[in-house]
C-alpha cells in the first residue's frame, strides 16, 4: 500500500494582510487563516492517486494550534489522519528550519513513505523553498513545480513547465514533489464530511520533545536568517494631480502630455481639439 | 582562508533570454556592491560549449569565471548543477550568492542552501552592503504591505535570489579582461535521481509587454471584467499592450501572460497608464522603469497615486472612454 504525505500550511484569507500605518503593526487577528491554496492542489494530486493505487494519506503541518483546522478540512476531503507539530518553540522558522522539523516529523511518523506533496509557494510569502529543502533533508528524488503526474509500478512520471521549457521527467520513489496549481482541481469537502472531521477523526499533535529536536535546532533561533528591519515602502514622487470631471482631465491630459504621448505612439494628434472639429 | 579574496558569484543562468537577462543584470549589480567588500564578481556556469557566455559575463563584469563544459551538461538537470555548485562553493567559499529567480534558479538555490547549512532570501528587490559587511536583503513580507531588510549574519554563503528585470545590465565592454577557470567534470558526481525523458523548447512568445512603449495597466478598481474590456480598445488606439495586477489574473479578466509585478512580468514603457491599481510592492516592483507614470485612482492615497508623475483623482472607468474619445477625435492618421 503507498504511502503518501502531503505537507500544508495555513495561510491568512487575504494575501495583503491589514496593516495600520499609525502603530506600525500588522493586524493579523484580522486574518482568518485557510489551507495556502497551493497545498489543497498538492492534496487533490494525492487523493487522486490513492483513488487509482490505494494507499494511505498522512496530513501534516507545523503551525499554531489553530492550524488544526486544516488537517481536520484535509480528512474532510479525504486524507486518512492529521498531524499538527505545534510548539512554542518551531515558531519563527526560516525554511531551512521549517524543512528540517518537518523531516524529522515524516521520518518519525512514516519512516516508509513513499510519496511527499508539498504546494509549488504559499501565497503568504511564496518563498517555494520548503518543497525542495525537504528533498535534499530526507536525501530522497525531488522535483518542484509539478503539473501533472502518473504512477506505473514505482516510477512516477511528471510534466512541467519550466522557464519555457516543456519537460516531462522521471523518478522512483520514495520522493518529494511540489504541486502547481495549473492541472488538478480541488474537490469540496462536503459538509457531512467535515463534520466527521471534526468529531471523529484524531489529529495527532507532536511538539519538540515528541521529536526529540532541542530548541537549539528549531523555530527562530536556529534559522540562519534574521529579519533586522520591517518597513512600509512609501513612494515619495514629487507629482502632478489632476483633479474634475473625465472630461477635464483628459483635456488637461492632452495639454500638459500630449507631445510625449504622440511621440510614444508614432502618430502626429491634431492641433485643434475636436470642438472646433465638430463646428466645421 | 583568511588571505584570499573575498568574492561574490552569479550563478550563470543562460538557458533562454530571459533568463541571460537577470545574469547580466546580477553582475552589474554584483559590480557595485564588489568595492564594499573589497571583493571579485564571479560568474558560475556549467554547460556544453559556454565559450559565448563565458565571454558574455566577462564583458558585463566578472573578472573570474568557473566554468564546468561537459558533454553530460547539455540539458539543464537541478541536480547535477547543486551538486556542482557545492563543490565550488566549498573549495573557494564566496562570501555571497546570487541567483536569478526564474523557474530553475528557484529550485537551484533552496537545494543549494540546504546542502551549505546557511539561509536564503527569495525574489529580493533591493541588495545592499551594511557596515558590518553583511548583505542587506530587501522582499515583499507579509503580502503586498510591507518590505522587511534580512541578513545572514553567522552562516556562509549569503544567497539570495533577484526576479528578471530588478537590476540593470552594464552595457557590453569589449576591453574587459577575466580569468577563465576551466573545471574539469568530477567523475564521482553522484547519479541524478531524476531522469530527463524529454525537454521542448515551447514556441517563443513574443515578448509583447516587456518591449511595449505604451502599457495599459488595469487593476482591481476596473470594477468588471466588462469593463475592464474598454482598457483594450484604449490599448488599440494608443498601439499599447494590455497588463494587469494579481487580483485581474485571478479574476481571469484577463490571462496570466498579462501580468504585471514580480510574479509576472517587468515592464519598462515610455508611458505607463495605471487604472484602478492600488500601488502593492509586488506590483510595482516591476514598473519602476517606465519613465511616465499616468495614475487614475478614485482614492488620491493610493500608493500608486505617490509613485505616479500624473495622479489623476477620478473614475478609471471614465476617464478610460473619456480617452478613448478624445484620442479618436485627436488622432491624425
Ligand atoms: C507573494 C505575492 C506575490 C504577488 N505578486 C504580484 C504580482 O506579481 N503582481 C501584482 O499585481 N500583484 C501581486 N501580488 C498582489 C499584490 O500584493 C496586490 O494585492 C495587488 O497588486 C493589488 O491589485 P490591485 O491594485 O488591482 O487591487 P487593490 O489593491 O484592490 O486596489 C484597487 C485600487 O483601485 C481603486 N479604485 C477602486 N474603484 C475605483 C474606480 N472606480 N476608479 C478608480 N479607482 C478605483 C482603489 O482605490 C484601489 O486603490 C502579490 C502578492 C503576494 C503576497
Ligand atoms: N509550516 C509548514 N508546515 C507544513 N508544510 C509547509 C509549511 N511551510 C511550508 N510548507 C510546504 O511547503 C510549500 C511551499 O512553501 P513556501 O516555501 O513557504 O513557499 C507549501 O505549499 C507546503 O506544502
Amino acid at each position: 500500500m503507498f504511502k503518501f504525505i502531503v505537507c500544508m500550511k495555513q495561510v491568512p484569507m487575504v494575501s495583503e494582510l491589514p496593516w495600520d500605518s499609525r502603530t506600525g503593526r500588522l493586524q493579523r487577528e484580522l486574518a482568518e487563516g485557510m489551507m495556502n491554496p497551493a497545498c489543497k492542489h498538492a492534496l487533490e494530486a494525492a487523493l487522486q492517486l490513492k483513488h487509482r493505487h490505494g494507499g494511505r494519506i498522512t496530513a501534516i503541518t507545523m503551525g499554531p494550534p489553530m492550524a488544526e483546522e486544516i488537517l481536520r478540512e484535509a480528512v474532510a476531503m479525504g486524507a486518512d489522519r492529521g498531524v499538527l507539530l505545534t510548539d512554542p518553540h518551531m515558531a519563527g522558522a526560516d525554511t531551512l528550519v521549517t524543512s528540517h522539523t518537518l523531516a524529522r516529523a515524516i521520518e518519525k511518523e512514516c519512516p516508509d513513505f513513499d510519496l511527499v506533496f508539498c504546494g509549488c509557494h504559499t501565497s503568504d510569502s511564496e518563498t517555494a523553498q520548503v518543497g525542495p529543502q525537504l528533498a535534499e533533508e530526507l536525501g530522497v528524488a525531488g522535483v518542484a513545480y509539478v503539473e501533472q503526474l502518473e504512477l506505473n509500478g514505482r516510477t512516477v512520471r511528471m510534466q512541467r513547465e519550466s522557464d519555457d521549457f516543456l519537460e516531462t521527467l522521471e523518478m522512483d520513489l520514495p520522493g518529494v514533489l511540489t504541486l502547481t496549481p495549473h492541472y488538478y482541481v480541488p474537490r469540496y469537502a462536503s459538509l457531512v464530511g467535515l463534520q466527521d472531521a471534526f468529531e471523529q477523526v484524531g489529529v495527532d499533535l507532536l511538539s519538540a520533545d515528541d521529536l526529540k529536536l532541542s530548541a537549539k535546532e528549531i523555530g527562530i533561533k536556529a534559522s540562519p536568517t534574521r529579519i533586522l528591519n520591517v518597513f512600509s515602502p512609501v513612494a515619495g514622487k514629487t507629482n502632478i494631480t489632476i483633479k474634475g470631471s473625465a472630461k477635464k482631465v483628459v483635456d488637461e491630459l492632452f495639454n500638459r502630455f500630449g507631445d510625449q504621448l504622440s511621440g510614444a505612439i508614432g502618430k502626429d494628434f491634431k492641433t485643434h481639439d475636436h470642438d472646433e472639429q465638430i463646428n466645421e | 582562508m583568511s588571505n584570499l579574496k573575498p568574492s561574490i558569484w552569479v550563478y550563470g543562468d543562460y538557458r533562454n533570454y530571459f533568463q541571460n537577462r537577470v545574469t547580466l543584470q546580477l553582475l552589474a549589480h554584483a559590480k557595485d556592491l564588489a568595492p564594499k567588500i573589497e571583493a571579485d564578481v564571479c560568474a558560475v556556469v556549467f554547460g556544453y560549449q559556454v565559450d559565448e557566455y563565458v565571454g558574455e559575463y566577462i564583458a558585463h563584469g566578472a573578472v573570474k569565471v568557473y566554468v564546468v563544459d561537459d558533454k553530460s551538461l547539455t540539458s539543464y538537470c537541478t541536480e547535477t548543477h547543486v551538486n556542482l555548485m557545492e563543490r565550488l562553493v566549498c573549495a573557494h567559499h564566496p562570501e555571497i550568492i546570487l541567483v536569478g529567480a526564474t523557474d530553475f534558479g528557484r529550485e537551484l538555490s533552496p537545494r543549494l542552501a540546504k546542502r551549505l547549512r546557511t539561509g536564503l532570501t527569495a525574489d529580493c528587490i533591493g541588495l545592499n552592503i551594511n557596515d558590518d559587511g553583511l548583505l542587506i536583503q530587501t522582499a515583499p513580507a507579509f503580502g503586498g504591505n510591507l518590505l522587511a531588510e534580512t541578513v545572514t549574519p553567522v552562516t556562509k554563503p549569503q544567497m539570495a535570489t533577484v526576479r528578471p528585470g530588478t537590476f540593470q545590465e552594464l552595457p557590453h565592454d569589449y576591453e574587459a579582461q577575466g580569468d577563465i577557470l576551466h573545471i574539469a567534470m568530477p567523475p564521482d558526481l553522484p547519479r541524478p535521481k531524476v531522469r530527463m525523458i524529454n525537454c521542448k523548447r515551447l514556441p517563443q512568445r513574443r515578448q509583447r509587454l516587456e518591449e511595449a512603449k505604451i502599457v495599459v495597466c488595469g487593476g482591481r478598481g476596473m470594477g468588471s471584467k466588462v469593463k475592464f474590456k474598454k482598457l483594450f480598445e484604449l490599448a488599440q488606439l494608443l498601439d499599447a499592450e494590455v497588463g494587469a495586477t494579481r487580483p485581474v489574473v485571478y479574476s481571469k479578466w484577463i490571462g496570466h501572460d498579462a501580468l504585471v509585478g514580480q510574479a509576472g512580468k517587468h515592464i519598462n514603457p515610455q508611458i505607463l497608464f495605471s487604472f484602478g491599481t492600488s500601488g502593492a510592492i509586488q506590483h510595482t516592483a516591476a514598473i519602476h522603469d517606465a519613465e511616465l507614470i499616468i495614475a487614475v485612482n478614485k482614492n488620491p492615497d493610493a500608493t500608486m497615486m505617490k509613485m505616479a508623475d500624473v495622479a489623476i483623482v477620478a473614475d478609471a472607468n471614465q476617464v478610460c472612454s473619456a480617452l478613448i474619445r478624445e484620442l479618436k477625435a485627436r488622432i491624425r492618421e
